[in-house]
């Protein structure tokens, strides 16, 4: 077996025996991604030099015996809107074609710090605003279990690139389901934490109150151990919780006897796939099989929940796009006075999605429509939060469909913003309620195409959400691989 | 009901220098969207304060220390247009108070 | 200064914008300093790069609620951090990080002195914000409208800002002077801003609007900008009430618009006016969470403040001083008030040791170019030099040669006014003696007296002051001549 296919617990052993070194490992992952990235172009960024000198660092550090860090010599891919000092981030947007940041993201610098080998930047829906990855300024990534679908988003190059061994874990970002939808998509996992846990000090920001960054990897301990790199409290994050926790890893074998799992009854019928759907009775069974007791629950805010997502996410990243203007970096256009400059660079600049939702925001907040779109919005937040309590009353997590379709053909939804953001239908509360929530590869559908299953948990309720999670993994039995990997094994 | 909207004010706001036919594109596609939006009007809210953090937590503050700041010329090396230390933009002149 | 014509009131509010001293900037941990090389003093935050976030300075937190305290608000329990939506080339984000709707401080007031009276000035709210980066135009004789570039320095942004906004409780341009004057003091006295007006470290704004006296509604309001000194503060607000009352008497309408204040010319000019207001597109800053300030945070900060300039003028009144004795006194160096204080202390009646202090004393030590700290005068000193006034060993004019002689170390009040020959005859049995021999040598005197010329009286102090070189107490000669005349048959 390649040494791309290998999941982060094996390489870690593997590295600890002596069985491979940090450079051979890096070696087979930039082979896969040359194999690969010619029709999936997950990666806008392949960051060759700096990749293979952290790996011979952590192979010269593992031989001199010195203290090695969690993720020591492992290859990992982060989404293009992480800052990596020096090293180009796009954002997949024209708008900062060749910036280079001045620094790097804490979640950057604290997996330097891991040891980890950082091997590119991959490709994104251009600020994160999308659900396929094809709103990039710089071609869209293909799904690797059919090419000629899209992978999902907007963490899409993260997912993708972990799906076919161009990095053995990736991160990303998720607002409104952008890393667990992608991660159902590519048949990998993906884990959005707690709102708070982990900093967002250096993600180019989408909407502040919504973003958060998480692993993607090919099995639940993976997922934990990115996890545990990242997390904690960050003092350059006024957003960023100051409180201890234990780590998921504690209760992750516990198994699900005597846990009650409790099933959103909104998040199925019209608009998902049978396949889906199927795949997701299948598992809840099994679950129920190995001990947990399920429950019905009701979140009737749920359909209110997308509209207000969709008024809140784009007044805030109405504001924290307004920095681009040509002004300290990025693109310039030309202009006879600033103001000219700034409306016609970030005219060019941006794409017709970043467009769209920028008027959106600004509209939702402008004077004499902020009671009644924004101001509403955060009430039903509110109200989704209150309903949510009711159910973590009744339930220790909740579960769904990650999406409610499997991946769909490139240009199938990109006319229809309308189709494309009910996409996010069941990954959009946890965004707005701050809780976490990730999803695991169950099953695939009759085209092949993988289908993930949604934990959800309440705030700080990592522990049961990994806890559960692993169990789904171990009962699913998931060992498909893509089918662009199939063939070069 | 299709909602109306002076898209060509919304750019302005914006600073989004758009030509008339895209501004009638967006602002089509703006009321589609908005029309969708506005369920959340239909819901009853009473009682309901805006929200805030989930985690709920409230002073998070830095002493008042100094920390290192960026060096200059990696700051001006970003720039499109720098001169002896300054950014130089076109002229500057709506000033906002 | 002209008052205003008659018929007519003007309403005036202030608005202040206060830099604080503290280390580090509001939200970053840049130096708070500007001046030096340009762009030296900037990070991520400041400078608005994608990716960064702010975390507000405690300090300036405390700072701002001692400003509150000091101005007599309440302080909002809970306040909140909003986002106030312009673009600007000197605006990094394209918002600032300011406070709308709910302000840490609101509904004070400011005791001011004008012109011996004292006035209630309310202050509407203090808040919290960011200073902006500053932009020198170039070319086209630096004058914004023919200018061919804009140079950006970030240095000052993100520096700490107050604004405190006063009620439209001013009614007159000299009223507005001394509240902006007494506004600086209690910002001096509180070491929170170091308020230079010349270096923008404290700037103003006014809103002025006239109505008819009596009338119950307020006039359009203009604001008037740019005024950057006390004396061009009181001539602007002069200048514009009379244009407006002008405009008004000749049948015109006001136009709510801003206008600058032209130094040279003597005039406001309107400024290019906008489109219709600005839409700030207030909402809840996302990236900070909100301040709790209790009465535990409150106390403290009350146990380190100092005694501010009302506390100290009423001390001073309560004392026995006059209103403008008081104020001056309040306003003079901290060290006269110390020697003033020293002086009373010692047993000087205090408007005697008021008036020598800040008289004579800070006379002489501008005089000759010194301190106090230089000079070996101590409030005992002082007192015995009142005293020596009080019981007639010196006159008042004398007084002033042996303080001269006191300043330049030559001795004890006693023993400069020996040494420099400047003691009064005081001794009522010598000086009676005196007075007989006058009057034995002028007979007719006392007729003359009796006849009604009551110039004759001087005359006879004139010979009794000859007599005894010059050195006789002149109140108590009158009083003894005029016993003797009383008394002669």
């Amino acid at each position: 077996m390649g040494l791309a296919e290998l999941t982060i617990g094996e390489a870690a052993a593997g590295l600890d025996r002596g069985d491979l070194s940090a450079v051979e490992l890096l070696s087979a992952v930039l082979e896969r991604a040359s194999m690969t990235e010619a029709e999936l172009h997950a990666f806008l960024t392949i960051d060759r030099d700096g990749a293979t000198r952290g790996a011979e660092d952590s192979d010269r550090r593992r031989a001199a015996g010195e203290q090695l860090g969690p993720l020591d010599g492992i290859p990992i891919a982060l989404k293009d809107n992480l800052c990596t000092h020096g090293v180009e981030t796009t954002c997949s947007s024209q708008i900062l074609a060749g910036y280079r940041p001045p620094y790097d993201a804490t979640v950057v610098g604290r997996l330097r710090l891991a040891g980890a080998v950082l091997v590119g930047k991959t490709n994104l829906d251009e600020f994160a605003m999308g659900s396929s990855t094809e709103n990039s300024a710089y071609g869209a990534t293909r799904n690797p279990w059919d090419t000629s679908r899209v992978p999902g988003g907007s963490s899409g190059g993260s997912a993708a690139a972990v799906a076919v061994g161009s990095a053995l874990g990736a991160f990303g970002s998720d607002t409104g389901g952008s890393i667990r939808q992608p991660a159902a998509l590519c048949g990998v996992v993906g884990v959005k934490p707690t709102y708070g846990l982990v900093s967002r000090y250096g993600l180019i920001a989408f909407a502040s109150s919504l973003d958060q960054i998480g692993p993607f990897a090919r099995s639940v301990a993976d997922a934990v151990t990115l996890w545990e790199a990242v997390a904690g409290h960050d003092p350059l994050d006024a957003t960023s919780y100051r409180g201890t926790y234990p780590s998921p890893r504690v209760d992750l074998d516990k198994g699900v006897k005597g846990l009650r799992i409790g099933v959103v009854k909104e998040l199925s019928g019209e608009g998902f796939e049978p396949a889906v759907e199927a795949a997701t009775a299948r598992t809840v069974e099994q679950l129920a099989a190995a001990g947990a007791e399920v429950v019905e629950v009701s979140i009737p805010a749920v359909e209110a929940t997308l509209s207000a997502y969709y008024l809140i996410a784009p007044a805030e990243a109405s504001a924290n796009l307004a920095r681009f203007d040509g002004i300290r970096y990025g693109h310039r256009a030309a202009g006879a006075t600033t103001e000219e400059m700034m409306a016609r660079t970030r005219a060019e600049g941006f794409g017709p999605e970043v467009i769209r939702r920028i008027l959106l925001g600004t509209y939702a907040l402008s004077a004499g429509y902020y009671d009644a779109f924004y101001g509403k919005a955060l009430q039903v937040r509110s109200l989704l939060q209150a309903e949510l309590a009711e159910a973590y009353a009744v339930a220790d997590v909740l579960v769904s469909p990650t999406s409610p379709t499997t991946a769909f053909e490139v240009g199938a939804k990109a006319q229809d913003p309308l189709a494309m953001y009910l996409c996010d239908i069941c990954t959009i509360p946890s965004n707005l309620a701050g809780h976490p929530a990730m999803s695991v590869p169950v099953g695939l559908d009759e085209s092949g195409l993988p289908i993930g299953f949604q934990i959800l948990a309440p705030a700080l309720g990592e522990q049961v959400m990994f806890r559960v999670a692993a169990e789904v993994e171990r009962l699913a039995g998931f060992e498909a691989r893509p089918a662009m990997v199939g063939a070069l094994a | 009901m299709p909602i109306d909207i002076d898209i060509a004010h919304v750019a302005r706001l914006a600073r989004l220098d758009l030509d008339p036919e895209a501004q009638s594109g967006f602002r089509q596609q703006l009321g589609v969207i908005l029309e969708h939006a506005a369920k959340v009007q239909a819901l009853d809210t009473t009682g309901f304060e805006a929200s805030g953090h989930p985690l709920g937590f409230t002073n998070a503050f830095r002493p008042d220390e100094v920390r290192p700041s960026l060096p200059t010329a990696e700051v001006l090396s970003m720039a499109p247009e720098s001169r002896d230390g300054y950014f130089v933009v076109p002229p500057a002149l709506d000033q906002e108070d | 200064m002209s008052s205003i014509a008659p018929g007519w009131e003007a309403v005036i509010g202030i608005e202040v914008h206060v830099e604080l001293l503290t280390e580090s900037k509001m939200f970053c941990g840049c130096p708070a300093r500007f001046g030096g090389e340009p762009n030296t003093n900037v990070c991520p935050t400041c400078l608005g790069l994608p990716g960064a976030l702010p975390v507000p300075n405690r300090t300036a937190i405390e700072w701002i609620s001692r400003i509150g305290l000091a101005l007599n608000c309440e302080i909002s329990p809970v306040s909140v951090f909003h986002r106030k939506n312009y673009f600007y080339a000197d605006l990094p984000k394209n918002y600032q990080i300011s406070q709308f709707d709910i302000p840490v401080c609101h509904d004070g007031w400011l005791e001011v002195a004008v012109d011996g009276e004292l006035v209630r000035v309310g202050i509407e709210r203090a808040h919290q914000e960011e200073d902006t980066g500053k932009s020198i135009h170039v070319g086209g004789g630096g004058r914004i409208h023919s200018a061919t570039e804009t140079l950006l320095d970030f240095n000052r942004s993100g520096v700490p800002l107050v604004e405190i906004v006063s009620k439209p409780d001013i009614r007159s341009a000299a009223q507005a002077r001394a509240y902006a004057q007494e506004l600086r003091g209690v910002i001096l006295e509180l070491g929170v801003s170091d308020a230079k007006l010349e270096e923008g470290s404290m700037r103003f704004d006014a809103n002025i609007s006239v109505r008819k006296t009596g009338a119950p509604e307020f006039g359009t309001k203009v604001e008037i900008k740019n005024m950057n000194s006390f004396r061009s503060l009181e001539r602007a607000i002069a200048h514009e009430i009379d244009r407006q009352v002008s405009v008004l008497e000749s049948g015109g309408r006001i136009v709510q618009e801003t206008r600058h204040w032209e130094e040279e010319a003597g005039v406001t000019q309107a400024m290019r006016t906008k489109e219709g207001s600005s839409d700030y597109r207030y909402f809840t800053e996302p990236d900070l969470v909100p301040m709790v300030i209790d009465e535990a945070w409150l106390d403290a900060q009350r146990a380190v403040m100092p005694e501010l300039p009302a506390q100290r003028r009423a001390r001073y009144r309560a004392m026995g001083l006059e209103v403008h004795a008081a104020e001056v006194l309040t306003d003079s160096d901290p060290a006269i008030r110390r020697l003033f204080a020293d002086t009373v202390a010692a047993g000087a009646e205090p408007k005697a040791a008021a008036v020598w202090s800040t008289g004579e004393v800070t006379g002489w030590l501008r005089k000759n170019a010194t301190s106090l700290d230089r000079i070996p005068l101590t409030g005992t000193d002082l007192a015995e030099l009142v005293a020596m006034i009080g019981s007639g060993a010196v006159s008042s004019t004398a007084a002033k040669d042996v303080l001269n002689g006191m300043m330049r170390g030559e001795g004890s009040a006693a023993s400069v006014a020996a040494s420099r020959d400047l003691l009064q005859v005081s001794d009522t049995v010598a000086l009676a003696a005196a007075v007989d021999e006058v009057l034995a040598a002028n007979p007719d005197a006392i007729d003359r007296f009796r006849a009604g010329e009551s110039k004759v009286v001087g005359f006879l102090v004139g010979q009794v002051m000859r007599s005894t070189g010059g050195k006789a107490d002149p109140q108590l000669v009158n009083r003894l001549l005029a016993d003797r005349l009383a008394s002669s048959p």
